[in-house]
């Protein structure tokens, strides 16, 4: 088994863990903004995306990879946006 | 000297999205936790596009721009009551990314694709795509596109099962023989189709566990993407929305006592024959618009128990005049949420919010409870199963073992509601038939409003001179 997927696992294991435990936190109140900050978040697929459209290596990946940076850049965008804004409507009196 | 900076900057990324999460558990600081991803989300993709041998940025500026303009608009200006439905479409947009890079990526390399790697991008595009189509059909059903019921037929859970199966089976044997190029695009079909009929027999009343299982789909799927491009920073992003995902459907699994098996698989919504044959002759007492003003006026607390149908009526501002009017008369107004209310997790929070009533005003389910039993009045708008004492002593009841808000230990139940017609489950709510609750019948936006109005025209609805006893409501 290579190196690179050792760690992987590894990272997988203690991020899903750390995942856990941070997000057992979050109060139910907020349970709607955290769907939509965790969804932004896993955006982050935007930079396979990117290298994929940026790259041009057969016209089908350029292809593939414009539509992908499409879909989440929708999410990055849209998602943090909303995020916040359902934030701020959150006050105390 | 260029790659340890961006690797560096993807290390800064992923801890920027840990503390956005950390940062997300208290309201005071949650806005900060949006910023901190924003950043992390920055630092990532100009790291991104400073490292990659970028041919042309013509496609790249192409889909960036695109997917702003689809995004933007949905992010400012999507109402509050569509929240569930824009959830589930970015669930979509999610998946479909992972599934696209994964098929791109495939074709790249095949047939020299390693077999771990093709383990993974196997798993990319089986849930990339499931979540896809899965998510679609949360939206239409969500949107009203399609019909909100379960759509159900015999042997169903067989020809998922296997279509699941065929299509995983096919998966191991391109893990097996990666140059089976002509066998991908079958994978992708199953899933697709699976992903279909997987949602399709789920209906509205328990979309909050799946969308929190389409979530954790996705984000599993941008995990597996990582592993194929050998990126922590996705696998890590992917790992925070799978385990945030897999938390929030056990929270609400729980929160209707079913386990995941039964939510997927159970289609909840077929139980309907029973003991509703009884029910036309058992008697329901009703009240006006004033009548239920003089009884809020003359209590000392009410909790306020909101429902899907407050959203669907678009009801939240009209609860927030009421709020106010009955605050007004020095009367403790409370809001407890059942963690399943509405359709998706949270989601009676937000609207709450977005009416401008503070947070420190909406109990939980474990708070509610003691609180409702020392209330006088419990006004529930638009809501049914999640109150259905029957769920605590019946055991032939389909809802029993549910957690359920117990309005019927307040002093007076009010009910508003269109009909007497059962909710989601088809299961008769006995809360209604109680000698101490009153049914309102009417559209719960403009009821509500009416009783405001009573409340306000001060002369007409007296000061509070006694506690409301249940017997001195009319009949």
């Amino acid at each position: 088994m290579p190196a690179g997927l050792m760690t992987g696992l590894y990272v997988f294991m203690l991020a899903t863990f750390l995942g856990f435990e941070v997000i057992r936190r979050v109060s139910p109140l907020l349970h709607t903004p955290l769907m939509s900050l965790t969804n932004a978040i896993s955006a982050i697929a935007v930079i396979g995306s990117l290298v994929m459209a940026g790259e041009q290596r057969t016209g089908l990946s350029t292809l593939l990879g414009t539509l992908a940076v499409t879909a989440s850049m929708t999410n990055v965008v849209g998602g943090f946006l909303i995020t916040d804004r359902m934030l701020r409507m959150f006050k105390r009196k | 000297m260029l790659d340890a900076a961006v690797s560096l900057a993807y290390v800064v990324a992923a801890g920027l999205f840990v503390l956005a999460l950390k940062w997300l558990s208290a309201p005071a600081t949650a806005r900060h936790g949006v910023l901190a991803g924003e950043i992390g989300m920055f630092l990532a993709i100009i790291g991104t596009l400073l490292r990659t041998h970028v041919a042309s940025y013509q496609w790249i500026v192409v889909g960036v721009v695109l997917g702003s303009a689809i995004g933007t608009p949905m992010g400012l200006f999507m109402p509050m009551t569509a929240v569930p439905q824009r959830t589930a479409l970015s669930h979509a947009f999610g998946a479909l990314a992972a599934a696209l890079v994964g098929t791109g990526e495939y074709y790249l390399q095949a047939p020299r694709v390693g077999t771990f790697t093709m383990t993974a991008l196997a798993v990319e595009v089986l849930l990339g795509s499931l979540t896809f189509t899965g998510s679609l059909m949360a939206f239409g059903k969500l949107q009203g596109l399609l019909p909100g019921r379960p759509i159900t037929y015999r042997g169903q859970n067989v020809m998922n099962l296997s279509l699941l199966a065929a299509a995983v089976a096919l998966a191991a044997l391109v893990v097996a023989r990666p140059g089976l190029t002509m066998l991908f695009p079958l994978i992708v079909a199953l899933a697709l189709v699976f992903g279909v009929l997987l949602v399709i027999p789920i209906g509205g009343a328990d979309m909050p566990t799946v969308i929190s299982l389409l979530n954790s789909y996705a984000g599993l799927s941008a995990a597996a993407m990582g592993f194929v491009l050998s990126n922590d920073l996705l696998i890590i992003a992917g790992a925070l929305d799978g385990s945030s995902g897999f938390i929030l459907s056990m929270i609400m699994c729980r929160a209707m006592n079913r386990s995941f098996s039964n939510v997927l698989f159970g289609a909840f919504g077929r139980v309907k024959e029973g003991p509703a044959a009884a029910a036309p002759e058992k008697p329901v007492r009703s009240a006006t618009p004033e009548e239920a003003a003089s009884i809020l006026a003359a209590a000392r607390s009410v909790i306020v128990v909101p429902g899907y149908g407050m959203a669907v009526a678009q009801a939240q501002h009209q609860v927030r005049e009421l709020y106010d009017a009955i605050t007004r008369r020095g009367v403790d107004v409370k809001f407890a949420i059942h963690p399943v209310a509405g359709r998706m997790p949270g989601h009676m929070n937000v609207l709450l919010a977005e009416a401008d009533i503070p947070y420190d005003r909406l109990l939980g389910l474990e708070d509610a409870n003691p609180a409702l039993a020392e209330a006088d009045v419990a006004l529930v708008v638009g809501a049914n199963d999640i109150t259905n004492p029957a769920a605590r002593h019946d055991r032939t009841s389909p809802i029993y073992g549910m957690p359920i808000l117990d309005v019927d230990r307040a002093g007076v139940v009010m009910v508003i509601k269109r009909s007497m017609r059962p909710g989601f489950a088809g299961i008769e709510n006995e809360l209604y038939y109680l000698d101490k609750t009153l049914m309102l019948f009417g559209d719960a936006k403009a009821f509500v409003a009416e009783i405001t109005k009573e409340l306000a025209e001060g002369g007409r609805v007296p000061a509070p001179a006694a506690r409301p006893e249940p017997a001195a409501a009319r009949r």
